[in-house]
């Protein structure tokens, strides 16, 4: 399985390196440190049928850092949320399909728009609680970027949480020690991380992010488990491209034709 | 009509199964009632707005009917952003309820005062924003609002107020009310202050003033035949008179209804509203309105400068 998994990311990271270029969309980096767990959430985790997306006892996914759309849109595509063609559409005047994802009702899976970071976890909160209040059957899934923990709302979202039992919400957060214009750890001194959202009432797990055995142990445990949870994923930003692999310049350039195809011809190594 | 609030939240929710009653740590005992028979569906998120208002907006998207209840700064300048993006760009179906509003608690201080709340959510496209004037307007909004799709600002007051409405008046989301008849000044005011309209209108009468008073109700949507129906009228002046700042708040709205609909010409108008600074010498809600001239005394002097100049 583990294999299959390999070579869906490794076909999505070329197609969001390939609709950057095309599209010139931005954001590559953080696409590539959080695809492997948009993979295995899509492909292993969530309960959705893509054909009834908004049945009401879905698993709820919410993209808290917006900015991976790009990575995000790749996926609900190649799961059939909506027809592939569509993506043609990226980034061009008038499209649904730009940098963010939007409000719910212009591309099907798409749960709420996000990109002022700091607003998903409190909205998958609300829906969480939705579900127990209506007596629904879902998850709530939230993944914030690392850069995001920055935001006073999300502590808010993790106390509220907490109080509230919250057990089938998990918070997935893409740690790829870099925010927009530096290290997290310098910009607002994130660790000790783990023991921060232990100390809110989490469980909390740390995995390797991009290993997708350690992926699938991790979401196993959290639904075991009776409080919120955490997964800290170490990830890499850039991940899958040598040259663009832990550089930040990746968080806002856009790739040229030349390292377009050298992107290529690494991705298709092993395939 | 936060009494009025409680109560009247209570029965709704009663009925409604999809009513949640999300409190910003505020309101003590007056939810007692709701909390007894549906604890699942009251929640204290705690002092925390921005977060408040974004997880109402998650429950709105799954089904549910929040409503928001704190002091009007904490749930509405404090968490502007939220509101603009989890609440109206999403359409979602909830009830922002803004308690103490304009200079309720006007002892607390600039922190507790909301002077500007309806010039900033005016700014955001979709939501509708109401502004009762006693506890009967209050429950026809409240009931009329959870019947709507999309998100609706409400803008209360605290506890007293007077009531002004009689069952000859047409109470409801979108429409205004002449409360009072008059030939020479039109006061248009939103909000328990109206009850300063009123005695200013009284006193005036004995001097010879005869000064309408009417209560727009409802900020967003505006009740537009009723003022169409007013400018017909010809009044010397029209008065508009909020609890709120100059900037953005009732008279604004009514310059750029006259404006956009070519009424510039047939109106002259005085706004009384709260200057654009902070107040730092404090005294009560009587005492405020005293020295801001919102009071009856300060709004007849005003239009009897006017009317005399």
């Amino acid at each position: 399985m583990n294999t299959d998994l390999n070579i869906i990311a490794k076909t999505l990271r070329r197609k969001i390196i390939e609709t950057s270029f095309r599209a010139r969309i931005a954001h590559i980096g953080s696409c590539l440190s959080c695809i492997d767990l948009l993979v295995y959430l899509y492909w292993c985790e969530l309960k959705i049928n893509p054909s009834e997306s908004e049945n009401i006892h879905r698993d709820r996914f919410i993209l808290s850092k917006g900015h991976g759309a790009p990575g995000l849109f790749q996926v609900l595509a190649a799961k059939g949320f909506f027809p592939l063609h569509l993506l043609e559409e990226f980034g061009k005047p008038g499209s649904v399909f730009h940098e963010h994802p939007p409000k719910p009702g212009y591309i099907a899976g798409i749960e709420a728009a996000t990109g002022s970071l700091g607003h998903g976890l409190p909205m998958a909160l609300g829906m969480a609680l939705a579900e127990r209040i209506q007596k629904l059957e879902y998850r709530t899934y939230a993944m914030l970027s690392d850069g995001e923990c920055n935001e006073g709302s999300i502590w808010e979202a993790a106390m509220l949480a907490s109080a509230q039992k919250l057990n089938k919400l998990t918070v997935i957060i893409d740690y790829n020690k870099w925010q927009a214009t530096s290290r997290s750890q310098k910009v607002m001194a994130i660790e000790p991380l783990s023991d921060k959202w232990k100390s809110f009432g989490w469980d909390v797990q740390e995995i390797d992010g991009h290993d997708f055995s350690q992926i699938e142990n991790s979401f196993n445990k959290a639904r075991e488990e009776s409080k919120p949870s955490t997964i800290i994923a170490h990830t890499i930003k850039g991940k899958g491209v040598s040259f663009m692999e832990d550089d930040n310049n990746w968080h806002y350039r856009i790739p040229n034709a030349d390292e377009l195809q050298r992107s290529i011809r690494e991705l298709e190594d092993g395939l | 009509m936060r009494s009025l609030f409680a109560k009247e939240i209570t029965s709704i929710a009663k009925k409604n199964k999809k009513v949640v009653l999300l409190s910003g740590d505020i309101g003590n005992r007056m939810f007692d009632k709701f909390k007894d028979f549906a604890p699942e569906r009251f929640i204290n998120c705690g002092i925390a707005e921005a977060n408040m208002m974004s997880l109402a907006s998650g429950m709105a998207l799954c089904g549910l009917r929040p409503v928001i209840y704190t002091i009007t700064p904490f749930t509405t300048t404090r968490c502007l952003e939220q509101i603009k993006i989890g609440a109206a760009y999403h359409d979602a179906n909830l009830l922002i309820i803004g308690t103490g509003s304009g200079l309720s608690y006007s002892e607390l201080g600039p922190t507790h005062h909301s002077l500007e709340d309806i010039a900033v959510i005016r700014s955001i496209p979709g939501i509708r924003i109401l502004t009762p004037s006693d506890p009967e307007e209050l429950k026809v909004h409240l009931n009329e609002s959870l019947l709507l799709n999309g998100p609706t600002y409400i803008r209360i007051g605290k506890k007293g107020e007077p009531n002004i409405f009689s069952k000859n008046n047409n109470l409801g989301i979108g429409k205004a009310n002449l409360l009072k008849k008059g030939s020479d000044v039109l006061i248009i005011t939103m909000g328990p202050i109206v009850s300063e309209a009123l005695k200013a209108s009284n006193d005036l009468s004995g001097e010879n003033i005869d000064v309408a008073v009417a209560t727009i109700g409802s900020i967003k949507p505006l009740d537009k035949k009723f003022l169409i129906e007013q400018i017909t009228r010809n009044y010397k002046y029209w008065i508009t008179l909020e609890e709120h700042g100059l900037v953005g708040g009732l008279g604004s709205l009514i310059l750029e209804w006259a404006l956009e609909n070519s009424y510039l010409s047939k109106l002259k108008l005085k706004r009384i509203a709260v200057e654009s600074k902070f107040i730092n010498r404090l005294g009560n809600q009587d005492y405020t309105r005293k020295i801001l001239k919102l009071d009856s005394s300060g709004i007849k002097e005003t239009i009897k400068k006017l009317c005399l100049n």
